[in-house]
């Protein structure tokens, strides 16, 4: 049996082919409404937002406040901020993670 | 620029296997999307158990962007057959657009500005499958104590920095971060979509707000 996923990866492959032809392939001529041009504007910030802080801030009863994450996330965020770099940010986050972790075995452990 | 992209495709690959989804399906996304940011989203929406709806809304959302782009590249392909122009749209990227419009923008497009292209896009597609092969192959040989999953996140983050640069940006980010936070008791992806859904019309309406000033 294929995996359903399947189904799901095609979907998501076929709309954003279909953002991606819209005006290339299918010939789109209309001017895009003001409204959604500036909507487009908004949709990083927002869609990153919202994908970066739950990972980072948990209020859910089971789990608590993951303590070395949320330091990690804070110098993440600091470095991209002065570097504006991806590896830089990535390298410094799973650095100051792994140490608390590290500090954290030895102090609790 | 290709160097620039890979970071995002090792991700993919280390995401694809915290989803545990196995490595058909993680080079499926990349090779069928082949949209950094929207696969790394769908995969933490697939892990965390949302609805399939969701997870396409979600996905596509991230990816209207493009739409944006098309527009703008559009007239400067239009007069190649739609033999180029069907293989050309599948090759469109941010990275891809980046390099072509500052180049086609303000002057008359070059003959040659689709080789222009396809020199900008094809090397980042076979950069993108290979750092995606390799993400998911690291991801196998590194312990799960090492808690790679983590720079899925930081990817994010990373996205996320640059593109607050007004204060509506900011005020967009700051009502979707919030609301996705509050929601995470909601069923699985909810919260997600709609606080970035909140986030944007929040970014529009503060946009308004300001230039009436």
């Amino acid at each position: 049996m294929i995996d359903p996923l399947w189904w799901l990866i095609l979907a998501i492959g076929a709309g954003t082919y279909l953002w991606r032809g819209s005006f290339i392939v299918f010939g789109g001529r209309l001017q895009l409404p003001d409204l959604i041009r500036r909507g487009l504007n908004y949709v990083p910030p927002a869609v990153f937002a919202a994908l970066v802080l739950p990972g980072l801030v948990r209020l859910t009863e089971t789990s608590q406040l993951d303590g070395p994450r949320l330091a990690a996330g804070a110098v993440a965020a600091l470095v991209a901020w002065r570097t504006r770099g991806t590896i830089a940010t990535l390298v410094a986050g799973m650095i100051v993670l792994w140490v608390l972790r590290a500090l954290g075995a030895q102090l609790f452990g | 620029m290709v160097a620039a992209i890979s970071p995002f495709g090792v991700t993919a690959g280390v995401a694809g296997l915290d989803a545990g989804i196995g490595f058909e399906l993680t080079m499926g996304f990349s090779l069928i999307v082949f949209a950094g940011a929207s696969q790394l989203a769908a995969l933490q929406l697939i892990d965390a158990g949302a609805a399939s709806v969701l997870v396409i809304v979600t996905a596509l959302l991230i990816n209207l962007r493009m739409l944006m782009y098309s527009a703008h590249l559009g007239p400067h392909l239009a007069h190649l057959p739609l033999r180029w122009r069907t293989p050309m749209a599948y090759l469109l990227t941010d990275q891809a657009y980046a390099l072509t419009i500052s180049r086609v923008m303000g002057n008359e497009p070059p003959p040659s500005s689709h080789w222009f292209y396809l020199g900008a896009a094809l090397p980042l597609w076979v950069f993108w499958q290979l750092s995606t092969a390799f993400g998911y192959w690291a991801g196998t040989a590194v312990p799960p104590s090492w808690e790679l999953g983590f720079i899925v996140p930081l990817v994010f983050l990373a996205l996320l920095v640059p593109a607050v640069r007004s204060r509506p940006a900011a005020v967009a980010a700051l009502v979707a971060g919030t609301l996705s936070v509050l929601g995470q008791g909601l069923p699985a992806g909810l919260g997600l979509t709609l606080g970035a859904s909140a986030g944007i019309i929040a970014g529009v309406l503060a946009e308004a707000w300001w230039r009436d000033d």
